[in-house]
């Protein structure tokens, strides 16, 4: 079962601020994700090779060649704010 | 092993993040090159928008695979990329592709020399795969900061971390190690080894134990180390801390502690809350490598010398002391260098010497683009040692024709025609010019007869300066002999 400080915990790490009814609802959706989890579970997967995707494919790679990518002024069109070319953030490390 | 903080041991391992050579970035086509204006080299890709897909680049594994089978790795040919999940806004996707549970390699090893000058095997835990992250610039320092900038050109260069085992006994070991993990990069052609621009990075971790026990003491990491002489100095640092604390009882706590080079100290980071969750789990964008076992041995086939074996070969083709050998093997660029001079006049310890004394000190060995542009190749410093061994010019001559070479490009024996160095050493022409410093320095003759054997010394000198260096030293010296003998 999923506990409210276990929401918490996960939202910290993303960086997302919730409030009581956010965090709640959240519990509860997870909740039901994991459920559904635990039945997966219950499948038996003996012999089954994990697998981390859908399709069969391997070795998808490309050759080391440079392409244009983005004009600084569109690669910056969405930053909140900026200076001298670059996106400005507001300080990394919290207090204490 | 020596204990260099008193009763403990010392107990290193260092994580190396090298930057690729690549042109282009890890999962998408943008440029590596360093310098560019800030946010100039980004794609939606490597600026982590919604809805790309990443694609690996080539190159990238294959120079991680070349480095693995040069240290005598085993290569995983079946291997993953995963995210690791950290909030920073270095990284705009809030992930980090990485390899966690199945990296590229494991288990490598690159051999130094111990304190004891006996070979000494530091293990390689790890290899793989990751992303580089973009490059803050805080407006102030990183604690009063209340802003920071972000460039993302460097977000999605291709990186390989290094994880050794904690195998190293000192800091100058550590710093030793680095130079030469430095050194097999450079030869493998897979990283310029910048440590100025960043292109190589090594955090180390570092605790003390009991001297003679095995388990190991509370460790600590240390971060910005950029430079060999800084790996050395911040564990030097780190090590007396530590060592100061253990012996007054104190507790060490285990952390992050960054290097500051202007302070000479390493100091706490406020370590965030859960840093360490990373929740890492399988790229699912990114399909498993299954690499070929025909291209694996394809670029084992293709590995060049290493650094070590080249040393050892010099030392027995070459006859040099093992001194020398090590400096010329010190990047492949050098050693090449040497070889082709060699191969152009055998003479391999006076081309040694000149490399060493003189060439070293215009250009740094381990700088393989400036030893691409020296204004001299290997085939005119062959050539200028040839005009020694040949008497054609004194070796002192031969200092003044390289100061030339050096500036202008020139083959030395252009140079000596021209400016007409070339040594005398007609026997006839210079029995004039002692007989002129004989006559000249009546006081050096009469201390010779008086014994002095030394005197023969200063008229040999007075030939030579009045010759503006060009006559043969051992002409002279000969003739100056015979003539005071002869009284």
């Amino acid at each position: 079962m999923i506990e409210r400080q276990d929401v918490e915990h996960v939202a910290r790490l993303a960086r997302l601020a919730m409030d009581e009814v956010e965090l709640e609802r959240m519990r509860q959706e997870l909740a039901g994700i994991l459920a559904y989890v635990d039945r997966l579970r219950q499948v038996d997967t003996a012999g089954v090779e994990p697998t981390s995707h859908a399709v069969p494919l391997v070795n998808v790679m490309r050759d080391d060649e440079v392409a244009p990518g983005l004009a600084p002024e569109a690669a910056l069109g969405n930053a909140p704010d900026r200076r001298d070319g670059m996106f400005r953030v507001p300080r990394i490390l919290e207090d204490g | 092993m020596s204990a260099p903080a008193g009763a403990w041991e010392v107990v290193i391992g260092l994580e190396v993040h090298a930057q690729l050579r690549t042109r282009s970035k890890m999962f998408c086509r943008c440029s590596t090159a360093f310098g560019a204006p800030p946010n100039s080299q980004t794609c939606p890709v490597c600026l982590g928008l919604p809805g790309v897909l990443p694609v690996v680049n080539r190159r990238a594994v294959e120079y991680a695979v070349r480095t693995a089978l040069a240290l005598g790795g085993r290569v995983n040919a079946r291997c993953r990329f995963a995210r690791k999940h950290y909030y920073y806004p270095d990284m705009p996707k809030n992930f980090q592709i990485s390899q966690y549970e199945e990296p590229l390699a494991e288990d490598a090893a690159l051999e130094i020399d111990g304190p004891d000058g006996a070979p000494r095997r530091i293990g390689i835990q790890r290899l793989h795969l990751e992303e580089d992250v973009g490059k803050l610039v805080h407006e102030g320092t990183l604690e009063t900061a209340a802003a920071s900038l972000v460039d993302y050109n460097r977000s999605g260069v291709p990186l390989m971390e290094t994880v050794t085992r904690p195998d190293l006994r000192s800091p100058e070991e550590a710093a030793a190690w680095l130079r030469a993990f430095r050194a097999v990069l450079l030869y493998l052609g897979v990283c310029d080894g910048n440590m100025e621009e960043g292109s190589l990075r090594c955090d180390a971790n570092v605790s003390l134990r009991r001297a003679g026990t095995d388990p190991l003491g509370t460790k600590v990491e240390i971060k910005n180390l950029n430079s060999f002489r800084n790996v050395q100095r911040a564990l030097e640092f780190e090590v007396r801390r530590q060592a100061q604390a253990l012996d007054a009882g104190e507790r060490l706590v285990q952390e992050t502690r960054l290097w500051d080079a202007d302070r000479a100290a390493t100091r706490s980071m406020r370590s965030k809350e859960f840093a360490h969750d990373y929740r890492y789990f399988p790229e699912p964008d990114l399909p498993p490598l299954d690499l070929d076992p025909a291209w694996l041995a394809a670029i084992r086939g293709d590995l060049p010398e290493l650094p070590r074996a080249r040393r050892q070969r010099f030392v027995e083709q070459y006859g040099l002391p093992a001194y020398d050998a090590d400096l010329l093997t010190q990047s492949r660029a050098l050693a090449e260098y040497y070889e082709t001079a060699v191969r152009a006049h055998a003479n391999p310890k006076a081309l040694s010497n000149w490399i060493m004394s003189e060439l070293l000190r215009e250009l740094p060995g381990d700088d393989e683009a400036a030893l691409a542009r020296c204004p001299v190749p290997p085939a005119h410093l062959a050539a200028l040692v040839r005009l020694i061994d040949e008497a054609t010019i004194s070796g002192k001559i031969a200092k003044d024709v390289l100061v030339t070479m050096l500036r202008t490009g020139e083959p030395p024996t252009l140079i000596v025609e021209r400016e007409g160095l070339v040594q005398v050493a007609d026997a006839g022409a210079l029995a004039v010019l002692v007989d002129e410093a004989i006559a000249a320095n009546p006081r050096a003759v009469e201390d010779f007869r008086r014994g002095k054997a030394a005197a023969a010394k200063a008229l040999v000198g007075a030939v030579m300066k009045a010759s503006r260096g060009k006559a043969n030293p051992a002409i002279v010296d000969r003739l100056v002999q015979e003539k005071l003998s002869r009284g």
